[in-house]
């Protein structure tokens, strides 16, 4: 057995969707940890003084790009996994199976997948593209904002960005559409990347679907209010 | 349970054979008891259909109680039809109802292909039992039952996903088409027990390679395949073949 054996079989590439899956989880802790600042009613400070310390730290740099590449390979190898499964069975049935013992959102984790990676086009040109280029290759760089009592520290004002991409409601749809997306992929994909690493003890299987809903849940509410409450004013 | 007579309208696949293209023919069966089973029904029908002179519909079927595997019809869009944990030959006529259509079809896998009617070649599963799914060490004369102690715990759980009778119904009902519910079964019932434990990494590892061989999708943990399965296999033993098979291929040594 190679590694290269270990890593095309059929468990092995579930295994790779199984580990980015859960790093991409625990990456969204993060995310919604350090976008809830927005909430702080500072006009942002927080917030932004908390993503200008995430960015210019060198081992938080270092970890984006593990991020990208975890990004990259959960999306490419889920989507060469999906085209190979839908090619198991050349000819269909009259009948479809159903619901019996499945969901549809457990069914439908390419589509989930792939609307997730459309949002994060969207997601990455409206924020990380100007925080990081801004400036350069005609980027508009983001405004820039001082809270060091005159001492001259900029900060990028990612608050302000916000409310302003957030203006137009078109975009705050595509937000809530994308959330509601996150919340079916991990309702399934919490549990699933945990049994496909191995979980196999009732008890721990059933704490993990109780955790996964939750977190499923909370973290795609939490999200979603973020545009809309930018919208609606609802933060000051 | 009363029982009643009905008339039946059935929409059954044909196929020559493997190369035809096959289709869907309309049956219509008067007079079925209620009493009987779909496979006895299927027979009816072939009375019929040779008394006038034409070719019965050919379909898998042996012990007709259960627990050979060897049955297999996709019936109005459920492997083994509409009844839980119940194999076509155990599926009776009282789960319809007097005038319903009734669509049957083989199992449709790539790795099952057709071979005629609704007869599909399942020797896919054969090739993956002949590539692991046994114990090959010398054990000697037999030992006394009782002499190799094992938790009871582990017994039940080995002996339940023993009861697994390779019939395909999860490779039918999986949008993938995996069969890593039958996979883990055969794995899981020798993985539990001290009996299994000498070939327990290379087992996994080249039933693992021969299911993939084979063209069976990969598992994504949906769970129609528990649903559908007559013998209520549990979808834990899925992720518990993971669970050998990755600590099998992330340790075990290099061949040479």
């Amino acid at each position: 057995m190679t590694w290269k054996q270990m890593f095309t079989s059929s468990i092995g590439q579930k295994f790779v969707m199984a580990l980015t899956g859960i790093f991409l989880i625990t990456f969204l802790i993060v995310h919604v940890g350090l976008n809830a600042c927005i909430w702080a009613n500072d006009g942002g400070e927080m917030f932004n003084t908390g993503a200008n310390f995430m960015g210019s730290m060198l081992v938080i740099r270092i970890m984006e790009v593990g991020l990208f590449v975890g990004i990259i390979v959960h999306a490419v190898q889920g989507l060469i996994l999906n085209a190979a499964n839908n090619s198991k069975r050349k000819v269909g049935y009259a009948v479809e199976y159903g619901e019996r013992g499945s969901k549809w959102y457990s069914r439908s984790m390419g589509l989930l997948g792939t609307l997730l990676l459309l949002f994060l086009i969207m997601h990455i040109y409206h924020f990380w593209i100007p925080s990081r280029f801004g400036g350069m290759w005609n980027v508009t760089p983001l405004q820039e904002i001082d809270y060091s009592n005159g001492l001259g520290k900029q900060y990028h004002n990612l608050y302000a960005e916000m409310i302003n991409v957030f203006q137009n409601p078109i975009v705050v749809i595509l937000y809530v559409i994308g959330c509601i997306s996150l919340a079916y992929h991990l309702m399934h994909g919490f549990e699933s990347a945990f049994r496909t690493i191995g979980v196999h003890n009732n008890r721990y299987l059933k704490l993990l679907r109780f955790v996964g809903r939750g977190f499923s849940i909370i973290i795609s509410i939490a999200f979603a209010m973020m545009p809309v409450s930018m919208y609606f004013g609802w933060v000051s | 349970m009363e029982h009643y007579n009905m008339n039946l309208s059935l929409k059954i696949w044909r196929q020559k054979d493997a190369k035809a293209k096959g289709g869907f023919e309309t049956y219509q069966v008067r007079d079925i008891s209620s009493e009987m089973s779909f496979l006895e029904m299927i027979d009816v029908l072939n009375e019929d259909l040779i008394r006038e002179g034409k070719d019965p519909i050919a379909f898998d079927h042996d012990c007709r109680e259960g627990i050979c595997g060897s049955c297999s019809m996709y019936i109005n869009g459920k492997p083994h039809g509409p009844w839980k944990a119940t194999t076509v030959c155990q599926l009776h006529m009282r789960a319809f109802k007097d005038g319903e259509t009734v669509v049957v079809e083989p199992w449709r896998a790539n790795a099952f292909p057709v071979v005629k009617d609704l007869v599909v070649d399942r020797s896919a599963f054969d090739r993956i039992i002949q590539a692991g799914g046994y114990i090959s060490v010398n054990t000697g004369n037999a030992v006394d039952g009782n002499a190799i102690p094992i938790d009871k715990d582990k017994a039940d759980k080995s002996f339940a996903a023993a009861a697994c009778i390779a019939c395909g119904a999860c490779v039918a009902a999986c949008k993938n088409s995996s069969a890593m519910l039958f996979v883990s079964a055969k794995v899981s019932h020798l993985a539990l027990l001290p009996q299994g434990e000498p070939e327990r990494k290379t087992r996994v590892i080249n039933m693992v390679t021969q299911m993939d061989k084979e063209g069976f999708g990969s598992c994504t943990n949906i769970g129609a395949c528990e649903a559908t399965c007559p013998k209520e296999i549990r979808l834990t033993n899925i992720a518990r073949l993971n669970a050998e098979y990755l600590s099998a291929s992330l340790t075990i040594d290099k061949e040479n």
